[in-house]
C-alpha cells in the first residue's frame, strides 16, 4: 500500500521544529523504519510530516564528565561502530545485534526507537536498566525526564504532542561490573518474544554488590525488577541466586496475542532474565565489562 | 496540502532530477520517475528487503524512505553493479552457483552483499547469513545465495 497524502516540512533548527508541531495533526519522522511502514500501510495518516532528519545538533555522540551523551538522531549503526559506545556501555552494541537488520539499523534512530515504543525494542530496555535521563525540548524550553518516568504505557511515552526528543544521557557504573543481554525470537531481526538486560558488580566471595535487571516483550513496555535487584544485592552470585531473581517476571502482567500467551511470554522472559544474569556473571568473573 | 516538491539525486553516477509527491517512497521514484525497475517492491514495510539500495554507501530499504528525504543523496540500485569491464564479481558468482530461481529476492540480496561485503571483505559464512537475514527469499533455501558469498569472499572480491 502506498502512504495517505501529507504536506512534508524538513526544518533546520530544533526551534522551527517545534514551532511546526503546533500544525493540526503533525507526526516527527526520525529514521523512519518504524513510521514509514505505518504510513506505508496506512495505520498511521498525519497530515503534517515534520522530519527531523536535517535537523542541525540532533545526531551525535559525547562523553562528558561521567557521562555519555547520545543525540536523539545518532543512527543505530552509529551507535555500534562508536568507540565511546564499545568503551563506555558495551551492552549497547552486544544488544543493537538483534534491532531489526543492518539495513534499517542504517537510518534507524535511538531516539525514533524511544518515542515508537515499542514494547519488545531493546534501547528502551537499555535506557531503563542504565537509569538514562532524556532531554525534552517544547516551546517553553528543555525538561528532563528519567528513565522510570518516559514509559506511560503500551507505545505511550512522557512526550508532550508539542514535543520533541532531543538527547539521552547514561551514567555508566562507577563500580567495576559486567552485562549480560539475551532475547528470544523466532527467527534472527524479528520483534523478540521476550528478553533480558542485566549488569552485574561483584564484591568478595562472589558476592553481588550491585544489580540491575531490565526485562522486555513481557509487558506493555520494559520494566525493571526492583525487589530481585535488592534480593540480589549482597547475595552470592550462581545458579539459585538468580533462579529466585528471574522468578519476579512470573507475577507481571504479561502481553497476549494469538500466537503467543501471557504464561508462556513470562516463562520465556524468566528464562531470558535468569541467563542475562548468568552471562553478566560469566563475564564479571572473567574480567570483562 | 500534497505538494510536489522538486528533488535532485545521483542514482548509478548520473544525476536525476524529478517533481514528486512526499509521500512516494524511494523505492516507487527509482521505479517510476528514473525508470529503473531493477530495484523490487515486495512488502512495502520493511521486512523482505527486495527493495535494498545502498544510499551514501549504507544499505537501506528503499520502500522505508521517502524520495524527498534523498534530495542530494547518492543512490546505488542493482543496475549500478556491473560495469563496462563486466558482471560484478557478486552477480557472477549468483549466476554460477545458481543462487537464484525466480530473482524476485535478487536485487535485494546483492545490494545487500555488496554493502556487506564492501565493509566486510573477509566475512564469513554466519556474517553472510546474519547480513541476509533480512532478505527474504522463497526459492533457493539460500544456502547458493550464501555459497556465491563466500565464493566472492575466497576470490578476494569482497570489496568489489
Amino acid at each position: 500500500m502506498k502512504p495517505a497524502p501529507f504536506a512534508y516540512h524538513d526544518p533546520r533548527t530544533l526551534p522551527e521544529a517545534i514551532g511546526l508541531l503546533a500544525l493540526e495533526n503533525a507526526k516527527l519522522l526520525a529514521g523512519g523504519q518504524s513510521l514509514v511502514p505505518m504510513l506505508n500501510m496506512r495505520f498511521a495518516a498525519p497530515d503534517h510530516v515534520i522530519d527531523l532528519n536535517r535537523v542541525a545538533g540532533l545526531a551525535g555522540i559525547k562523553r562528558t564528565s561521567g557521562a555519555i551523551e547520545i543525540g536523539a538522531m545518532t543512527r543505530q549503526c552509529d551507535l555500534e561502530i562508536s568507540a565511546e559506545m564499545a568503551g563506555a556501555l558495551p551492552i549497547f552494541g552486544a544488544a543493537l545485534k538483534f534491532v531489526g537488520h543492518f539495513q534499517t539499523r542504517s537510518r534507524g534512530t535511538i531516539g525514533g526507537s524511544l518515542c515508537h515504543l515499542d514494547p519488545s525494542a531493546e534501547l528502551p530496555a537499555l535506557c531503563l536498566l542504565m537509569d538514562a535521563e532524556f532531554t525534552v525540548a517544547g516551546a517553553a524550553g528543555e525538561r528532563i525526564v528519567a528513565a522510570m518516568d518516559w514509559f506511560q504505557g503500551f507505545m505511550q511515552p512522557a512526550a508532550g504532542p508539542g514535543e520533541i526528543l532531543t538527547a539521552i544521557r547514561i551514567k555508566p557504573w562507577k563500580a567495576a561490573h559486567a552485562y549480560g543481554f539475551c532475547e528470544f525470537s523466532r527467527r534472527h531481526g524479528d520483534f523478540a518474544i521476550a528478553g533480558a538486560a542485566a549488569l552485574l558488580a561483584l564484591g568478595p566471595q562472589d558476592r553481588i554488590s550491585q544489580a540491575a535487571i531490565a526485562v522486555f516483550g513481557v509487558e506493555v513496555s520494559p520494566r525493571r525488577l526492583p525487589e530481585a535487584e535488592k534480593m540480589l544485592t549482597g547475595a552470592e552470585a550462581g545458579q539459585a541466586s538468580f533462579r529466585a531473581a528471574a522468578s519476579a517476571v512470573d507475577t507481571l502482567g504479561a502481553m497476549e496475542d494469538a500466537i503467543v500467551s501471557a504464561g508462556y511470554r513470562r516463562k520465556i522472559g524468566a528464562v531470558m532474565v535468569q541467563r542475562a544474569l548468568e552471562m553478566a556473571h560469566k563475564r564479571a568473573k572473567a574480567g570483562v565489562v | 496540502m500534497s505538494e510536489k516538491r522538486r528533488i535532485e539525486l545521483i542514482v548509478n553516477g548520473k544525476r536525476y532530477a524529478g517533481e514528486v509527491e512526499p509521500r512516494v517512497h524511494l523505492g516507487d521514484f527509482l521505479r517510476q520517475n528514473v525508470g529503473l525497475t531493477g530495484t523490487h517492491l515486495g512488502c512495502e514495510h520493511g521486512v523482505c528487503g527486495a527493495c535494498t539500495v545502498i544510499a551514501g554507501g549504507a544499505a537501506v530499504r528503499s520502500c522505508l524512505m521517502l524520495a524527498v528525504q534523498a534530495d542530494g543523496a547518492t543512490i546505488q540500485t542493482v543496475e549500478g553493479l556491473a560495469t563496462e569491464a563486466g558482471m560484478h564479481p557478486l552477480q557472477k558468482a549468483f549466476h554460477e552457483r545458481h543462487a537464484l530461481q525466480c530473482g524476485f529476492c535478487t536485487p535485494g540480496m546483492l545490494m545487500s552483499l555488496a554493502a556487506y561485503l564492501s565493509q566486510n571483505p573477509l566475512a564469513d559464512e554466519a556474517g553472510i547469513r546474519t547480513a541476509i537475514s533480512g532478505n527474504l527469499c522463497r526459492c533457493t533455501g539460500y544456502q547458493a545465495i550464501v555459497e556465491a558469498a563466500l565464493d566472492v569472499v575466497a576470490a578476494g572480491r569482497g570489496g568489489r
